[in-house]
């Protein structure tokens, strides 16, 4: 064993983020202390963004098997069977912190890490979606008591974020076609960039991470390994924000959006001869996770000789090559005697592709370095026995305000709510995020049939099929804040429901799951009861989890983020032509509310719990500054219901649009559906009954289980027929209409205004916050 | 009839052309590597968008000097039909096939959508089988679309009916001097594609490979490669 400058004692392993146990475990395993670059490689391999040491013990409780599923969680995306001989791979991935340190680079590496896990699959990537959570960009009542240099500093992230996330999709060739932007006070010194990506394989043609065959080659490929993002995985990644935490900045890793696109080609070229035998991407903890999970995973060994990895800076010593978490690399596996066939591909896309190593039998990750040994690590250990917590759980004393009568104070009887309703059309959450996704390019590869804003899910065609896939991305972290379970329940019903709005029957999902310090008992108890309620609604709507993320310690000086778990749910549609965007089609047409549950339910329901869900609603937040109560309380069976109503609808073509009701209730959802039409309006009358008389029950509460649909009003009885197959309440509520915008409730007018006045309000409204700037 | 579809590295709508030739138009294609020093054999060639070599220095500065674009040159002056699309367009400019430059799009910012152009003149065979002043609705992709020539470079193109495309408002009137909606990259006169002197190369900052689907949003794209296929049939038509 060679000697490394710096000797390994117990206070080194504490700063590396090991516990006193964890090191005394590594001493066990290897039966001497660690050297120095064994201890980085421990302390990355078993830091929580690699191991899941706090979070593995609940994940197991999520439903991960289906019909559909041909490769659950532990690969690096899950795969699902889409007919055809097709399957979809997709996965989501949190890159929070690097986003909030370097925004540019961090959402930028964030989406390239996403496409890599997808190709080293062997598919192919053909859209990306992004989960954004910022703090305020505008003052008002549901920014808190957000600073105004706060404020400043949101705007400054998102617009970093956003670049990045362009500057990385635009070039690489894949469409980002939606996902969404959400703005809450919690995010303020703590963004999330979730990024989601899908890609299409033949199913013969899918590649895991599995070694194979002693004394195969392994092979090296694409950018040379340099000294950045050197413990992002475990400094960055697995510990809360200081005052001193833009010092990380050389903890983030650079992209190159080219070099990815070459690697892309060179790899499915690469695989295509035959002479692959395993792939995966570095990327988290770079060379040392690909290497130790590729050999343990086939129960085999790995050794490396550093001296032959591609560098770009000299002098690196085997710790900082191990960790180094340089983008745009891939260690493969070839069949010996075939390493020819592979290194002629990565020439012929001019990328470094070298033999570093061999597999080998004894099942140790062996790193030399000019020969001489540097590290020696059982692969398993490393890779697989990782320290599982159960860390303590405890449920907040108030975790937030109850609601009370007199919180929210209601416009008398009759009143106009325009201008509540004007406000609710400029929050940032709800206002139009065009301007973000023009500066995606959401069209290449030609597949997109409905990409931002024109569908409550995106919709891509298969070229090689009559199907199509939907996607769509939720997660509302006021909810889970108020009841992580129910929060979590809604996260993945309104996926659901949103895949459904376009015409597609959700088979699979993928979640990431951004928390606070899992060493908080608190935290740890919204975790856990949020994969309980994520376990309970993907078994009812029969969604299996096939991969995800956790991030934990998304916390800054102590304060953690509304807990989010972000659902991203896919959808198959057996006909492409059948998918439906939200936008109304037609002047005359009628517009329909359809409910999974009855509306006696509703009401009996809702009589105990109105006031409740309105004051955790997005109209609580934005006109009066209340985040209180609890989220709809939850009906599955109702929420099944629905969706396997709108999918027939959609498959027998009696629908032509269909929105969800989610934030701002009933009234925006209305305005979005005008939005995205061209330049039509609604004239709405409301005459249901709701708990309360105050008509702002109507017109902005937020309850599960309910879409606006639109029909040619010679289909009304169709919708109707259908609907009583699946027990779904059909109300129709107006027409599409041009020019004026007005809904009455029971007779009264209570929001009216030109379309257009309110377009404008709605769609300027992300721009001038941030070019104003 | 062969179309040939250039494959830099870095090109990555190089299989949507693929793809709205093979597959939409019917007509046969094949990919010709950045690396190859022959083009014979095809009678148009496509230069993809994408971000051919990263688009380091400046777009289409390093995939003017590879290999192919000595090929293409010779195929140009020729009179092969050649038609850069966005990046493909930016390496005519920085190739010398065509004249002017791009620059960063007023607003600093990428940008994707729609946008509406003018057919300006139908003497090309891309524009052939349109009609003068038709307005075709394809989108826009890119971050440097911004067309910039000199005056006399600009009276010249006027004056020899070069100026093929202009960016115009959906209502089919002339994008006003600082309409960004229209003429969202602020391009000179409202300038969207060019033809050389010779009228064989055309570049183009739309994407009219994306606009020939109705589904996918607009089919208006079609009729700039049903013009070349019509061309090439009647030149195949007429003895050399």
């Amino acid at each position: 064993m060679i000697d490394t400058e710096i000797k390994v004692t117990p206070q080194i392993a504490s700063e590396h983020g090991l516990t006193p146990e964890e090191y005394a475990r590594i001493q066990k395993i290897l039966g001497r202390d660690p050297n120095f670059t064994e201890l980085g490689i421990f302390s990355v391999m078993w830091s929580e963004h690699c191991s899941y040491k706090s979070s593995r013990v609940h994940l197991k409780r999520l439903p991960t098997e289906g019909k559909y599923v041909v490769q659950g969680p532990g690969e690096n995306a899950g795969v699902v069977d889409i007919g055809d001989g097709l399957c979809a791979v997709f996965k989501i991935e949190s890159h929070n912190h690097p986003s909030f340190v370097e925004p540019f680079q961090g959402a930028a590496t964030g989406v390239g890490g996403i496409l890599r896990d997808i190709f080293t699959m062997g598919a192919r990537p053909i859209a990306v979606l992004d989960s954004l959570r910022f703090g305020p960009i505008a003052p008002g009542p549901g920014a808190g008591n957000a600073t105004a240099e706060e404020i400043a500093r949101n705007r400054r992230t998102l617009d970093g974020v956003i670049r990045g996330i362009g500057f990385y999709g635009n070039c690489f060739g894949v469409p980002t076609v939606g996902g969404e932007v959400v703005f809450e006070p919690s995010y303020s010194n703590n963004p999330l960039v979730n990024a989601l990506a899908l890609g299409i394989a033949r199913r013969e043609e899918l590649f895991f991470a599995r070694a194979r065959g002693v004394g195969n080659p392994v092979i090296y490929a694409g950018a040379k390994t340099g000294r950045d993002g050197i413990h992002g995985a475990s400094l960055l990644a697995s510990a809360e924000f200081s005052e001193e935490s833009q010092q990380k900045r050389p903890n983030v890793q650079v992209g190159d959006p080219f070099m990815e696109k070459l690697l892309l080609e060179a790899c499915l070229e690469a695989m295509r001869t035959g002479a692959v035998v395993a792939i995966q991407d570095m990327g988290a903890a770079g060379l040392t996770s690909s290497s130790s999970e590729m050999a343990s995973r086939g129960g085999l060994g790995i050794e490396i000789d550093l001296a032959r990895v591609p560098q770009r800076e000299t002098g690196m010593t085997p710790y900082e090559i191990m960790l180094s978490e340089s983008q745009e690399r891939m260690l493969l596996v070839a069949e010996r005697g075939r390493e020819r066939e592979v290194f002629e591909v990565f020439q012929k896309w001019g990328l470094d592709a070298v033999e570093v190593g061999r597999v080998t039998s004894d099942g140790k990750l062996r790193i030399l370095d000019h020969g001489r040994l540097a590290a020696e690590i059982p692969a398993h250990a490393i890779a697989e026995e990782g320290p599982r917590y159960e860390r303590p759980i405890a449920k907040p004393r108030a975790s937030a305000p109850q609601a009370k009568m007199g919180l929210l104070e209601f416009a008398p009887k009759g009143s106009d709510l325009t201008e509540d309703f004007r406000r609710l059309l400029a929050s940032p959450t709800i206002a139009s995020k065009y301007w973000i996704t023009e500066q995606y390019d959401s069209m290449v590869r030609t597949n997109t049939r409905f990409g931002p804003g024109s569908g409550d899910a995106a919709v891509l065609r298969l070229k090689e099929t009559k199907r199509a896939l939907a996607l769509a991305t939720d997660g509302n972290g006021r909810w889970c804040f108020l009841a992580p379970r129910l929060g979590a329940m809604h996260a993945v019903a309104e996926a659901a429901r949103n895949v459904a709005c376009a015409g597609a029957r959700p088979i699979a999902a993928t979640n990431c799951l951004n928390f606070g310090n899992p060493e908080k008992p608190e935290v740890m108890w919204q975790f856990s009861e949020a994969i309980d309620g994520i376990s309970e609604a993907c078994r009812a709507l029969d969604i299996p989890i096939t991969g995800g993320n956790v991030s934990f310690y998304n916390e800054t000086l102590g304060k953690p983020i509304y807990p989010t778990p972000v659902l991203g749910v896919l959808g198959l549609l057996e006909d492409a032509e059948c998918a439906l965007g939200s936008g109304f089609r037609k002047e005359g047409d009628a517009i329909l509310l359809l409910e999974g549950r009855s509306q006696e339910a509703n009401l009996k329901a809702a009589a105990e719990d109105a006031l409740n869900e309105l004051s955790s609603s997005e109209y609580a937040k934005t006109i009066h500054g209340v985040v209180a109560g609890t989220p709809p309380a939850i009906d599955l069976a109702a929420e099944k219901r629905l969706v396997e109503c709108l999918v027939k609808l959609a498959s027998a073509k009696i629908i032509l649009s269909a929105h969800d009701i989610s934030d701002g209730g009933l009234a925006v959802t209305l305005a979005e559906s005008c939005f995205s039409s061209e330049g039509l309006s609604a004239e709405i009358a409301l005459d249901f009954d709701t708990a309360n008389e105050a008509a702002e029950f109507a017109l902005f509460g937020e309850r599960g289980a309910r879409v606006v649909v639109s029909v040619a009003s010679s289909s009304l009885a169709s919708v109707r027929a259908v609907a009583a197959q699946y027990n779904v309440n059909v109300q129709p509520i107006g027409t599409v209409s041009r020019g004026e915008f007005r809904i009455q409730y029971k007779g009264t007018p209570v929001i009216h205004g030109d379309i257009d006045s309110f377009r404008k309000i709605w769609a300027g409204r992300i721009e001038s916050a941030i070019e104003a700037r | 009839m062969k179309f040939g579809v250039v494959q830099f590295p870095g090109s990555n709508c190089d299989d949507d052309a693929y793809h709205a030739i093979g597959s939409i138009i019917g007509q046969p294609v094949e990919f010709i590597w950045h690396q190859s020093e022959k083009v014979s054999g095809f009678d148009a060639i496509i230069l993809p968008g994408g971000f051919a070599y990263g688009d380091y220095l400046r777009t289409g500065a390093i995939a003017r000097f590879s290999p192919v674009m000595k090929a293409v040159d010779r195929f140009a002056r020729s009179g092969g039909l050649v038609l850069g699309i966005c990046n493909g367009f930016q390496i005519l400019l920085e190739a010398g096939l065509l004249p002017g430059a791009m620059m960063r799009n007023k607003g600093l910012r990428y940008l994707c959508r729609q946008v509406h152009i003018r057919v300006e003149s139908t003497d090309t065979p891309f524009t052939c089988a349109a009609h003068r002043g038709q307005v075709l609705m394809a989108p826009i992709a890119h971050n440097d679309g911004n067309y910039f020539c000199e005056p006399a470079t600009l009276a010249e193109l006027e004056r020899n009916d070069q100026i093929i495309f202009r960016y115009v408002t959906p209502d089919e009137h002339d994008a006003a001097e600082n309409d960004r909606d229209a003429n969202p990259n602020g391009s000179l006169a409202a300038i969207a594609g060019i033809c050389n002197r010779e009228r064989n190369v055309v570049g183009l900052m739309p994407h009219p490979e994306r606009a020939v689907e109705s589904p996918l949003g607009s089919a208006d794209g079609l009729v700039i490669f049903r013009s070349m296929v019509a061309s090439l049939a009647r030149r195949a038509s007429v003895p050399a």
